[in-house]
C-alpha cells in the first residue's frame, strides 16, 4: 500500500476519462458515457479501498504522498487522508459516480458535459486530500471553470435564465476564493516570518503560534469565504438559484459535496490552523447559522418549484453544519462531519430524482402534479426517502447528523440550539407537503404515460439510498472514522479544554 | 433463563427482517408477503411468551439489560440493546397478541386490495420499531424507534394515499407528532449533556442521590411533550381522530392498542425522573384528566363509528396519563394492558362491519345488524361492556385502580372527573351500539357475518377483554401490581364503596343510552333541538382543528411569505443591486472612452496638472 | 540681465503652445509638429537648467541630444502611421479615427 500512490490514482483516473473521452468523435456517445461510467467506478472502488484499509486505531494521515514542488514557496504536491476527509472523499465518489448514471439521457453535446463532468469531480476530490494549502486552493479553482460551463451550456431557465445562474454561482464562488485567497497569502506571510521559511504545509503551519488578532483576522475571512461556499447566511442567495438553473448531474455534485469544501475547509484549515480565531467569530457563525435553520425552512414552506424546495432546505441544513462548527466541541464538530456526508448523499438523491421527473414531464412545479405514487412508484420510493432523510428520521444518515450536532452545541448555545431544533418541525411541514402534493393524492391522467425508474436510471437510487439507510443503521461505521480524525484535530487545537470558555 | 433473555433481541428483528424480505423480493407476492409477516410476528409472540415465562417465574425487580454501542464517542454514548423487566415484558405480550391478530384479522379485511403486499410489509416495520421501543434500554434508542413508528403510522394512515383526505391526515398525524418530539428531543438532548448517558439504568442511579433537582423541572416537562404527541392528549389531540383515514385494523392496532400507547409506556419507564418533579406530575394528571374529559364529551355526539371509537381512545388514554400523573403507575399500566384488548377488539369489530356494509361508517345509516352480524355484535358488546367498566369484565378492574388512585391521592378534582368520565364512556358506547346495531335497519346493504379469518380474532379478543383483568383484580391477589411497581408507587387497599359508584355510574350510562336510543322515550332529536349551541360545539370538536389551521396559515404560512419576499427582495435584492451597480458604473463610465486620442490627451494633461498642484500644495503645506 | 526665469518663461510658453496645438487641431501633422514645439520646450529648459545650476557639466545638453533623436525616430514613425491611415481613411484628420469609441 505504501508504494501504491493510491490518492494519486483516485484523482487521475477521471482526468484520465475526459481526456479519453476528449479524443473521441462527439458521435460516441454510449463509448464516452461508458468512459465516464467506469472512471468514476474505479475511483468509487478505490475510495472504497482506502476507506477500509484506513487503519482505525491510528488517528492521522494516512496513505500520505509529498513531492517537493516550488520549493521557494515551501509549496508542495501533498496528499494523504485522515477520518474527516475520509467520508467526504467517498461522499464524492458515491455522487460523482451517481451523477454519470443521471446524465445518462445527455445526448446533445455529451463530450463536452462527460469531460467537464470528470474534471469537476477531479477537482472536488482534489480539495478534501490535499494536504498543503497551495494544492487545496489549486483544486479548488479547478472546480469554479467547469461548474459554470456545466450551467450556462446545459442548465435549464425557470425563475432565473441559466446565464443569470451561472454567472451568479460563478462571481459568488469567486468573491468566496478572494476573501479565502487573502487569508492564505497573509497566513503563508506570517507564518514565513514567524518560522523563517516557507511552508504551504497545513500541519506545519497548525503547528505555528499565530498572534490572536492574526487569527481573528484571518478566520475571519476564511468564514467569509468558506462560509459564502457553505451558503452561509445571507451569502445563500447563489444556491437556490444555481441549483435551479443547474443541469441534475451539477445540482448533485454541487449541493452534494462542492458545498461541503466549505465546512471541511472551515474545519480543516480555519479550526485546525486558527483555533483562537474560530473560538472568537464562533458565536457570530452561530447566530448565523440559526439565521440559516430557521430562515431557510420557512421560505421552504411557501416554494412552489421542487428544485427551490430542495435549494432552500439545503441551506437550512447548512445552518446545522455550521452551529456544529461553531460548537467548537468534539461532539458538535463530529455531528457537523456527519451532517455534512449525510446531507450530501440526500441532497444528490433528491435532485437525481427531480432530475429524472423533470426530464420527463418538464415541469418542477409542485402544483402540477399529483398521485404520482400511482405511475411512479420507484421514484416516489427515491423521492421518500430522500425526503425521510431530509426531516431527520431515525434509521436514516441525516439523524446522527443531526442528534450529535444537537447534543454538541447544546453544551455551549442552549437557546440558539432550541431554536436549531424547532427547525426539525419546519422541515418536515415543507417536506411532507411537497411529498404529499406531488406522490399522494387523486392519480391525473395526463401523467399516466411518465415511465417509473428503469435501467441504469435506478443507479443513483440504489447507490444513495443504499448509503442513506447503511448510514443510518450503522452510524459506527463511519462515526468511528470521523471521530479519531477530529479527537486528533482537536487535541492538536487543544481546543478540548479550551471550549465554550469565552 | 439467562440464555432466553439473552436471545430476545431476535423479538423485533424479525418482523423488520420480514420487512426486509417482503420489500426486497416479495412485493409481487401478496400471499407470501402475508405470510412471511404473519409468521415473523407468530414467532416473535411465541418467543415473548418465552420470555413472560422466564420474567414472571423470577422474582420482581430483576431487570436484565444487554447493549451493543451505537453511536460512541467521548462524552455522548447511545447504546442499542435491550432492556427486559415486567414492564416490558407486559408490552411484549399487549404488542405481539394484538399485532398478531390484527394481521391476521387483516387478511380478510384487505383482501384483494392493490397494496396487500406493501400494507403487510408496513404492519411488519411497524411490529418491529414497536418492540423495539418496549425493549429500548435508553432515550436515544427509545427516540429513533419512536420516530420509526411515527413513520409507520404516517405510511398506514396515509395507506389509500389516493384519497386526499388520507393524504391529509397522514401529514396532519406526522407533523402534529414531530411537534411534541421537539420538546421529547429536547429533554433527551438536556439529559445526555447533563449526564452523557442516556441509559435508564445509569440516569435512575445517578438520580437517586443527585442533589440538583431543580434542573429536572424542566427535563419532565420536556419529555412529557412527546407523550403528549404521541398518546394524542391535549392540545395535541387533533390527529389522532383524522388517523382513522388508514384501513380499520391499522387503527385497532397502531390507533388504539399499541402505539398511541407508547407515550403511557414512556412515562412508566421515566417514573423516575417524573416523580421527582412534583410540578410536573400534577401537571401530567391535570392533563390526562382534561382531555379524559374533553374527548369523551366530544365522543357523545359524533356519527362515525370510527370517529367515536378514536374520541374514546383519546378519552381512555387520558386515563393512563392521570394515572401515571397521580402516581398511580401500576394502575396506568394495567388500564393500558385492558384497553390494548378490548379497544383493538371494538376497532376490529368496526371494520367488521364496515367491511360488512361497503365501507359505511355513519351509525346513523347502520341500525339491525345483530342478527345479521351475531359474532362480530356481541364480541362488540363484550368489548363495550369492558370499555363501559361493568364487572367483572377487564375494563372495570383497570379503571376501577387508577379511580381508586386518584380518590387516594386526595385530589377530589380528578376523582370526580374520572367518575364523569365513566358514565360517559358507558353513555357514548351503548350509544353506539343501539343506534349501530339494534334498532331498525336503515340501509339497503345485504350484510353478513365476516369471514372466520376475521371473526376468530374477534372471538380471541373477547376472551381477552373479557378475562384479562383477573391478573389486577383484588380476587386474584392483584398478581399484576406484584411485578408492576417501581419506586414512588403507591399502592392501595381495594375499596368497595368505590368499585360500586363506578358500577352504578357505568350502568346508569347504559340505561340513559338505552331510554333515548332504544327505547326513545326520550327523542334525541328533540335534545339536539333544546341543546344546539353545546351541540354544535361538541359536533366541531370545540373549532380546535379550525384554530390551528388557522393558527397555521397566519403563523407558519404567513412567516413563510413574509420571508420569501424578505429574501427575493431584500437579500437576493442587494446582490442584485450589487451587480446592476456595477453595470450602471460600466455604463456611465464608457462615455469616457470616446476613441479620440485628444481627448485622451487632455485627461493626460488634466491629470499631469492636478498631480502637480496636488504635489506642489502638500510641499507648501509641508514647508509652512 | 536675462536669467533663468526669462527661459523658464520662454520654455513654458512653448510647452502652452504645444500642449494647445496637441488638444485642439484636429490635422494629425499639425499636432506631430504641435507635439515637436513640446519636446522643443523641454530642451530649452534642459540646456538652460544645466547651464544657470550646474555649469560645469554638459548633462543637460546631453539629454536635449538625445531629446531631438528619439523626436526624429517619432516623427518619421508617427508619418508612417499617419500616412498608412490616410491610405485606408482618406482622411488625417483625428475625429475620423474613433474606431475605440464605445
Amino acid at each position: 500500500m505504501q508504494s501504491f500512490p493510491v490518492l494519486t490514482v483516485t484523482l487521475l483516473v477521471p482526468v484520465i476519462g475526459a481526456a479519453c473521452i476528449m479524443l473521441l468523435s462527439a458521435d460516441n456517445r454510449k463509448t464516452i458515457k461508458y468512459i465516464a461510467a467506469s472512471s468514476t467506478f474505479i475511483s468509487l472502488v478505490l475510495t472504497l479501498v482506502v476507506f477500509f484499509a484506513f487503519d482505525r486505531s491510528q488517528p492521522g494521515m494516512q496513505f500520505v504522498e509529498s513531492i517537493p514542488w516550488v520549493k521557494d514557496l515551501g509549496v508542495a504536491y501533498a496528499l494523504g487522508v485522515d477520518g474527516i476527509s475520509i467520508p467526504m472523499l467517498l461522499l464524492t465518489n458515491l455522487i460523482g459516480f451517481s451523477a454519470v448514471y443521471a446524465s445518462w439521457q445527455v445526448e446533445e453535446r455529451a463530450k463536452e458535459f462527460f469531460a467537464l463532468l470528470l474534471l469537476l469531480i477531479t477537482g472536488v476530490m482534489g480539495t478534501f486530500v490535499a494536504t498543503d494549502l497551495f494544492i487545496f486552493f489549486l483544486f479548488y479553482e479547478v472546480v469554479v471553470i467547469p461548474i459554470y460551463l456545466l450551467i450556462i451550456m446545459f442548465g435549464s431557465s425557470k425563475r432565473v435564465t441559466r446565464e443569470y445562474a451561472g454567472m451568479k454561482l460563478t462571481i459568488y464562488l469567486l468573491i468566496g476564493s478572494a476573501f479565502l485567497l487573502v487569508g492564505l497569502i497573509s497566513l503563508f506571510i506570517k507564518a514565513q516570518a514567524i518560522l523563517g521559511f516557507p511552508t504551504m504545509d497545513i500541519s506545519t503551519l497548525a503547528a505555528v503560534d499565530f498572534p490572536v488578532w492574526f487569527q481573528v483576522f484571518v478566520f475571519a475571512l476564511m468564514a467569509l469565504g468558506f462560509g459564502t461556499l457553505l451558503s452561509m447566511f445571507p451569502f445563500h442567495a447563489w444556491s437556490p438559484d444555481g441549483y435551479a438553473g443547474a443541469p441534475t448531474a451539477v445540482s448533485m455534485i454541487h449541493a452534494g459535496v462542492l458545498k461541503k469544501i466549505g465546512g471541511y475547509g472551515l474545519i480543516r484549515i480555519g479550526l485546525y490552523i486558527l483555533p483562537l480565531g474560530a473560538k472568537y467569530i464562533a458565536p457570530l457563525i452561530a447566530v448565523l447559522a440559526i439565521a440559516n435553520v430557521v430562515y431557510a425552512a420557512f421560505i421552504c414552506v411557501s416554494q412552489k418549484d421542487l428544485k427551490y424546495i430542495v435549494g432552500y432546505s439545503s441551506v437550512s441544513h447548512m445552518g446545522y453544519v455550521l452551529i456544529g462548527i461553531a460548537a467548537l466541541n468534539l461532539i458538535s464538530l463530529n455531528g457537523a462531519v456527519m451532517m455534512m456526508y449525510a446531507h450530501g448523499v440526500m441532497a444528490a438523491l433528491f435532485f437525481a430524482m427531480i432530475g429524472n421527473l423533470y426530464e420527463k414531464s418538464h415541469t418542477r412545479e409542485v402544483t402540477d402534479f399529483g398521485g404520482l405514487a400511482h405511475q411512479m412508484p420507484r421514484l416516489a420510493t427515491g423521492l421518500m426517502l430522500a425526503g425521510l432523510a431530509s426531516l431527520g428520521l431515525p434509521g436514516l444518515v441525516n439523524f446522527i447528523g443531526e442528534f450529535t450536532i444537537f447534543v454538541g452545541a447544546f453544551r455551549e448555545y442552549q437557546i440558539l440550539t432550541i431554536v436549531a431544533v424547532s427547525g426539525i418541525v419546519l422541515t418536515a411541514v415543507y417536506i411532507l407537503r411537497t411529498l404529499g402534493d406531488v406522490l399522494f393524492g387523486p392519480r391525473k391522467a395526463q401523467w399516466d404515460h411518465l415511465a417509473d425508474l428503469r435501467g441504469v436510471e435506478m443507479v443513483p437510487l440504489i447507490v444513495l439510498g443504499g448509503a442513506i439507510v447503511i448510514g443510518g443503521i450503522l452510524p459506527f461505521t463511519l462515526m468511528e472514522l470521523i471521530n479519531s480524525g477530529m479527537g486528533q484535530l482537536l487535541a492538536h487545537a487543544s481546543l478540548t479544554q479550551m471550549g465554550g470558555g469565552l | 433463563m439467562n440464555q432466553i433473555l439473552q436471545g430476545a433481541w431476535i423479538i423485533p428483528v424479525l418482523p423488520l427482517l420480514a420487512f426486509v424480505i417482503i420489500g426486497m423480493f416479495l412485493h409481487r407476492w401478496p400471499k407470501w408477503a402475508a405470510t412471511v409477516s404473519i409468521l415473523a410476528i407468530g414467532l416473535a409472540m411465541l418467543y415473548s411468551l418465552l420470555v413472560a415465562l422466564e420474567v414472571f417465574s423470577a422474582q420482581p425487580g430483576e431487570v436484565f439489560v444487554m447493549a451493543v454501542p451505537w453511536l460512541n464517542m467521548p462524552g455522548l454514548q447511545v447504546n442499542m440493546g435491550i432492556l427486559i423487566d415486567p414492564l416490558s415484558t407486559v408490552m411484549l405480550l399487549v404488542v405481539t397478541i394484538v399485532a398478531l391478530l390484527v394481521q391476521v384479522y387483516s387478511l380478510g379485511y384487505m383482501e384483494g386490495d392493490p397494496g396487500f403486499a406493501s400494507y403487510f410489509a408496513y404492519q411488519s416495520i411497524f411490529a418491529g420499531s414497536m418492540l423495539g421501543l418496549v425493549l429500548s434500554s435508553n432515550f436515544g434508542q427509545v427516540f429513533v424507534f419512536w420516530e420509526l413508528v411515527g413513520l409507520c403510522s404516517y405510511l398506514l394512515i396515509g395507506f389509500w394515499f389516493e384519497r386526499e383526505s388520507a393524504k391529509e391526515a397522514a401529514k396532519k398525524a406526522f407533523i402534529t407528532n414531530r411537534v411534541g418530539d421537539f420538546g421529547f428531543l429536547l429533554g433527551i438532548l438536556f439529559l445526555a449533556v447533563l449526564f452523557g448517558n442516556l441509559d435508564y439504568a445509569t440516569l435512575e442511579a445517578r438520580l437517586a442521590n443527585y442533589q440538583n433537582l431543580a434542573v429536572l423541572i424542566p427535563i419532565a416537562f420536556l419529555l412529557f411533550a412527546g407523550p403528549i404527541g404521541k398518546s394524542a392528549q391535549f392540545p395535541l389531540h387533533v390527529w389522532l381522530p383524522d388517523a382513522m383515514e388508514g384501513p380499520t385494523p391499522v387503527s385497532a392496532l397502531i390507533h388504539a392498542a399499541t402505539m398511541v400507547a407508547a407515550g403511557v409506556y414512556l412515562l412508566a419507564r421515566a417514573f423516575f425522573i417524573f416523580s421527582a418533579v412534583p410540578q410536573a406530575m400534577l401537571f401530567i394528571a391535570a392533563v390526562g384528566g382534561f382531555t379524559a374529559l374533553f374527548a369523551a364529551s366530544i365522543a357523545l355526539v359524533q356519527d362515525d363509528i370510527k370517529r367515536i371509537l378514536a374520541y374514546s381512545t383519546l378519552s381512555q388514554l387520558g386515563y393512563m396519563v392521570m394515572a401515571l400523573g397521580i402516581g398511580a403507575m401500576t394502575a396506568g399500566m394495567f388500564h393500558l394492558m385492558t384497553h390494548a384488548f378490548f379497544k383493538s377488539l371494538l376497532f376490529l369489530g368496526a371494520g367488521s362491519v364496515i367491511h360488512a356494509l361497503n365501507g359505511e361508517q355513519n351509525i346513523w345509516k347502520m341500525g339491525g345488524l345483530a342478527p345479521k352480524m351475531p359474532v362480530t355484535t356481541w364480541t362488540f358488546v363484550i368489548g363495550a361492556l369492558a370499555l363501559a367498566g361493568i364487572p367483572p369484565l377487564s375494563g372495570f378492574w383497570s379503571k376501577d385502580e387508577i379511580l381508586l388512585g386518584a380518590y387516594a391521592s386526595g385530589n377530589m378534582l380528578l376523582y370526580g372527573l374520572g367518575s364523569i368520565v365513566a358514565f360517559m364512556t358507558a353513555f357514548y358506547m351503548f350509544r353506539l351500539i343501539f343506534v349501530a346495531f339494534f334498532g331498525s335497519s336503515k340501509h339497503d346493504r345485504h350484510a353478513h357475518e365476516s369471514k372466520p379469518v376475521m371473526t376468530v380474532p374477534l372471538l380471541v379478543l373477547a376472551v381477552l377483554s373479557f378475562g384479562a383483568g383477573f391478573v389486577g383484580s383484588p380476587l386474584m391477589g392483584n398478581v399484576f401490581a406484584h411485578y408492576i411497581t417501581a419506586p414512588g408507587v403507591l399502592h392501595h387497599q381495594p375499596n368497595v364503596s368505590i368499585m360500586a359508584i363506578s358500577s352504578l355510574l357505568a350502568m346508569a350510562g347504559i340505561a340513559l343510552a338505552w331510554i333515548i336510543y332504544q327505547k326513545q322515550a326520550i327523542s334525541h332529536l328533540s335534545l339536539r333541538r333544546r341543546w344546539a349551541g353545546v351541540y354544535q360545539l361538541l359536533y366541531h370538536k370545540y373549532y380546535i382543528d379550525e384554530l390551528y389551521a388557522r393558527l397555521a396559515a397566519v403563523f407558519v404560512d404567513g412567516t413563510a411569505r413574509v420571508l420569501e419576499w424578505v429574501d427575493l427582495r431584500i437579500v437576493n435584492g442587494a446582490v442584485n443591486g450589487l451587480a446592476y451597480l456595477t453595470a450602471w458604473t460600466g455604463r456611465t463610465l464608457r462615455y469616457t472612452e470616446d476613441g479620440q486620442v485628444q481627448t485622451y490627451a487632455l485627461y493626460l494633461f488634466a491629470g499631469v496638472v492636478v498631480i502637480l498642484i496636488s504635489a506642489l500644495l502638500v510641499v507648501y503645506t509641508a514647508l509652512a | 540681465m536675462i536669467g533663468l526665469t526669462h527661459y523658464m518663461i520662454l520654455s513654458s510658453l512653448l510647452f502652452g503652445i504645444g500642449v494647445y496645438g496637441v488638444l485642439s487641431k484636429r490635422n494629425a501633422v499639425a499636432i506631430l509638429m504641435s507635439v515637436e514645439l513640446m519636446l522643443n520646450a523641454v530642451n530649452i529648459n534642459f540646456v538652460a537648467i544645466n547651464r544657470f545650476i550646474n555649469p560645469d557639466q554638459v548633462v543637460g545638453q546631453l539629454f536635449a541630444i538625445v531629446v531631438i533623436v528619439v523626436a526624429a525616430a517619432e516623427v518619421s514613425v508617427g508619418l508612417a502611421l499617419i500616412i498608412s491611415i490616410y491610405r485606408h481613411r482618406k482622411s488625417v484628420n483625428l475625429s475620423d479615427f474613433n474606431l475605440l469609441k464605445w
